[in-house]
């Protein structure tokens, strides 16, 4: 199964500016569906960003997060051709995790 | 609570538990740590995205009241044609930050999201929110072991939450 995550890492004067998409239904557990019954709860509740064991970014999500869930953030300390590790889990014990290479 | 799950959780409680004890520590927060020692604890703060109240909510979260500052900086749109997808970017010249949240004031419960920015990292973020209607959004920086926060309202014409 292709990932769930795609990431777009750059480094640029010292700073790695990091793009990640997850796809995920982040249902909120408020909203019906057509048949009026109530679409569970499913959304991701922690989300990490790490460089060579360290974090460098965690997310605590809830249910407010959009759809599809876009994140930025930027770090120093890496260089070009580190790796990341970007790891989610969801409120139903769901997972994913995928590296990617800073460019 | 099946067997798989739980073994997932064990891993994950073991990948994240120095992170879970820095955070415990970090923030110096009863309710957290006593979250982060229940079986099913895992890191999240539960309470805190389940509290209706904006000011409750950074209570819950970072254990004191955030004062209003103009060193953060945030940049949303005032009109959001679709409270589905609505990206929010916050950036602070506040320094030592090692936390930034962002909560939605109408919504059923205020808390979206909450980042924790480790040394190293630059106190800035951005996100996509959903919101249920017109609503004050609200940032919050965690800097120097003081809260602080800055507020924007968007306009959503069109009914969000809808997912």
């Amino acid at each position: 199964m292709a990932s769930s995550i795609r990431v777009r890492a750059v480094e640029s004067g010292g700073v790695t500016t990091l793009k990640a998409l997850v796809r995920h239904p982040m249902d909120s557990g408020f909203v019906k569906d057509s048949g009026g019954n109530i679409i569970p709860a499913h959304f991701i509740q922690v989300l990490t960003i790490s460089h060579k064991g360290k974090d460098v970014f965690k997310a605590d999500w809830g249910p407010a997060v959009s759809k599809d869930p876009f994140l930025e953030c930027r770090f120093k300390g890496a260089k070009k051709g580190d790796k990341l590790t970007i790891s989610w889990i969801d409120n139903k014990g769901e997972s994913d995790s995928t590296e990617a290479t800073i460019a | 609570m099946d067997v798989i799950n739980q073994s997932r959780r064990g891993f994950l409680k073991g990948a994240l538990g120095a992170g879970v004890a820095g955070v415990a520590l970090g923030y110096g927060l009863v309710p957290l740590s006593a979250e982060a020692a229940m079986p099913n604890g895992a890191a999240w703060p539960k309470k805190a995205f389940n509290t209706p109240s904006v000011d409750d909510t950074i209570s819950e979260l970072y254990g004191m009241s955030a004062v209003e500052s103009d060193k953060i900086t945030m940049d949303l749109p005032t009109i959001a044609q679709n409270g589905a997808v609505v990206p929010v970017k916050v950036e602070t010249s506040l320094p030592d930050v090692t936390a930034i949240a962002l909560l939605v004031a109408q919504n059923p419960n205020a808390l979206a999201a909450a980042f924790e920015i480790p040394d190293g990292t630059l106190p800035f973020v951005s996100n996509r929110l959903k919101m249920a209607k017109t609503t004050d959004v609200v940032a919050v920086v965690v800097s120097g072991g003081k809260a602080y926060k800055a507020t924007q309202n968007v306009k959503v014409t069109v009914g969000g939450c809808g997912g």
